[in-house]
């Protein structure tokens, strides 16, 4: 009976832990002391291969590209059933938890650490300079100071950017909506991804003859009421990928539908929660993306090897129904490009 | 949890143990609701890190930090004392007055600090590792605070502060100018704060506007921890127990991050951080009602 040693074992260093708690216990310590030694006991397992991922905050952009790095690891072989050892924390917003979070996984030591978002990538990346790390999600990945430059980096970090290409999103805006000339744009004023996209906007819409009004909802809560202060005053509002309108897109639906102003996203799966269109990164792929540079350093490649990719599979996704409510009508040549039409 | 998690969860503690001294100073010596903590904290790390990205010298930026804290403290104290607003809404409008402020202050929402020269890096050396040195190197810093602390508040000046507090009529029978302790009290309080914000972006390696979200809760649950461990009226005692119960309460997060393995996901983590939380508060109390029904 071979299976018995081990849980023997297992049992041992649960007791010893609990025999070391004892000596402590006398004070209100004891139920601290106890959690930590069920944990260190916990965390003795056999090392395999292993991935950890952190994002900063749960929502639907951001989950999709943790599932994509899990499905693709699990196709190239990697489930947690064949020995993988998967960890995923998010850090429900706050910087200081995205610390701790850094942290713990860098004493775990894995093969790799996924960082998702700007603050999870930089907290990660300054914790640790030896174990690789991947950022995903990121727009700006060398003003984040993450890597040197887009090149390969020589050193343990690499990753996905999710910059877009802000002309082709232009010109989607006037195949949508031919004569606009305001365009509205809602963002949290406290992103860096949204603050480099504004700013870059800024300078790009007058020279094609259109001009940016800018709406900031620095909380989630205020998205819906910074949408309706731009009614009347725009005639389109487009929107980057910014955590808080992304959280909460459909209180901008909400707006746009009823003072009928067309919503472009950026993210596809915004359109199918209200905008009429986005060219856009699937983040599902970019996750799937992510995961097969997790793959080659698993296989033993170095990040720093591996230079920083962008995605350039943009897809056009439609929405038929908030097209109608928002009074756009989707031509059969923008329909025709596009990947998918919600009817 | 890897000693290295452990060493982490010191480290961020004993940055928010000032905080939660700050928090002492207001809430409980001065009596005094200041929410300005939220907006101190990040303006701390704001004007340190714009200044050390601009080429300034570490602890000049981290000074000039702490003193911009101190600036921020002392005008919500004049918008109360002066201006005669509620104490609480005068303290929430610095608080998001401050957000723009910081916003203004660096320009843009995030700026990183990885490859920058920081306090942490001038002491870095081959013999004792990076993240052992730093939560040592704040260990100095949150001793010295504490004990200058413990000094200022038993001289005359500390005097009139906590009389100011505890019965502002009297302190004012006495001749002491409670207008002016308040203003100095808060500026105090702040000015801790954003020194803890200002070593923060510099041992997390990035100043972010959204660091400041949840500071005061977070040194609210500090002193509150700390007040349970050790109850007492002394001054040396609850300065100490405050520092004490920032480092618990980061004990506790890291805990809580390791709980996966009972089958509770990410999302569930600030939920097992306030049960970890409750259980250490209410354990004393079932201890002693235990004791209780023995001798009955």
């Amino acid at each position: 009976m071979k299976w018995t040693l081990p849980a023997k074992k297992a049992l041992n260093a649960l007791d010893a832990g609990w025999a070391h708690t004892a000596a402590f216990a006398r004070g209100v310590l004891a139920p601290a002391l106890g959690a930590a030694a069920l944990c260190l006991a916990a965390t003795a397992a056999a090392h395999a291969q292993s991935v950890a991922v952190t994002s900063i905050v749960e929502h639907p952009a951001l989950d999709a590209i943790k599932d994509g790095v899990k499905d693709a690891l699990a196709e190239a072989g990697y489930t947690e059933e064949k020995g993988l050892e998967w960890q995923f924390q998010t850090a429900q917003g706050n910087t200081a938890i995205a610390t701790q979070i850094a942290r713990k996984f860098v004493g775990d030591k894995p093969d790799v650490i996924v960082g998702i978002a700007t603050p999870s990538a930089q907290a990660v990346v300054a914790a640790t300079k030896t174990i690789p790390v991947v950022y995903s999600a990121v727009t700006d990945p060398v003003a984040a100071q993450l890597v040197p430059s887009l090149e390969a980096s020589g050193t343990n970090v690499t990753g996905v950017s999710d910059q877009l290409e802000l002309a082709r999103q232009v010109e989607l805006i006037k195949r949508l909506v031919p004569d606009a000339r305001k365009v509205g744009m809602v963002y949290n004023p406290g992103e860096a991804n949204s603050a480099s996209v504004v700013e870059a906007l800024r300078q790009l819409l007058p020279t094609m003859g259109m001009s940016l009004v800018e709406a900031s909802a620095p909380r989630t809560v205020d998205v819906g009421a910074a949408a309706r202060s731009l009614v009347g005053k725009v005639d389109v509002i487009y929107t980057n990928t910014d955590n808080n309108v992304v959280s909460a897109y459909e209180s901008l639906a909400k707006v746009g539908n009823d003072a009928k102003i067309p919503l472009v996203a950026s993210d596809t799966a915004s359109v199918a929660r209200g905008a009429v269109a986005a060219l856009g990164l699937d983040y599902y792929e970019m996750g799937r993306q992510t995961g097969r540079m997790v793959i080659r350093i698993l296989k033993g490649e170095k990040p720093g090897d591996i230079p920083s990719e962008t995605s350039d599979k943009l897809a056009l996704h439609l929405n038929a129904a908030a097209a109608r409510k928002q009074g756009v009508t989707l031509t059969s040549e923008l329909r025709q490009s596009a990947a998918q039409v919600i009817e | 949890m890897s000693w290295y998690a452990l060493w982490g969860a010191l480290e961020i503690g004993l940055i928010y143990g000032l905080v939660a001294l700050g928090v002492l100073i207001s809430f409980r010596i001065l009596r005094f609701p200041d929410l300005t903590v939220d907006g101190s904290f990040p303006l701390g790390a704001a004007v340190a890190a714009t200044l050390i990205v601009s080429g300034w010298e570490p602890f000049s930026a981290t000074l000039a930090a702490t003193l911009a804290g101190a600036l921020a403290g002392a005008v919500t104290g004049w918008l109360n004392v002066r201006l005669k607003i509620m104490d609480l809404l005068a303290s929430i409008l610095m608080m998001i007055a401050l957000y723009s402020i910081n916003l203004r202050i660096m320009g843009r929402p995030n700026v990183p600090l990885i490859t920058e020269p920081t306090v942490f890096t001038l002491f870095m050396n081959e013999s004792v590792p990076d993240h052992i040195l730093r939560p040592l190197l704040i260990l100095v810093v949150v001793a010295a605070v504490k004990f200058a602390l413990d000094w200022y508040l038993g001289t005359q000046a500390g005097l009139a502060l906590r009389a100011t507090g505890s019965n502002p009529r009297m302190a004012r029978a006495q001749g002491v100018a409670t207008g002016a302790m308040v203003l100095a009290g808060l500026a105090l309080s702040n000015a801790l704060c954003a020194l803890g914000g200002a070593l923060f972006a510099q041992s997390q390696g990035v100043s972010d506007i959204s660091m400041g979200i949840g500071t005061i809760v977070i040194g609210l649950a500090a002193v509150i921890v700390g007040e349970s461990l050790f109850s007492s009226r002394r001054l040396v005692i609850m300065t100490a127990a405050a520092i004490l119960g920032a480092v618990l309460y980061r004990v506790f997060v890291a805990l809580a991050l390791n709980a996966d393995f009972i089958g509770l996901q990410a999302q569930d983590l600030n939920l097992i951080t306030a049960v970890l939380v409750t259980i250490f508060l209410v354990v004393p109390l079932l201890r002693q009602r235990l004791r209780g029904r023995r001798r009955n």
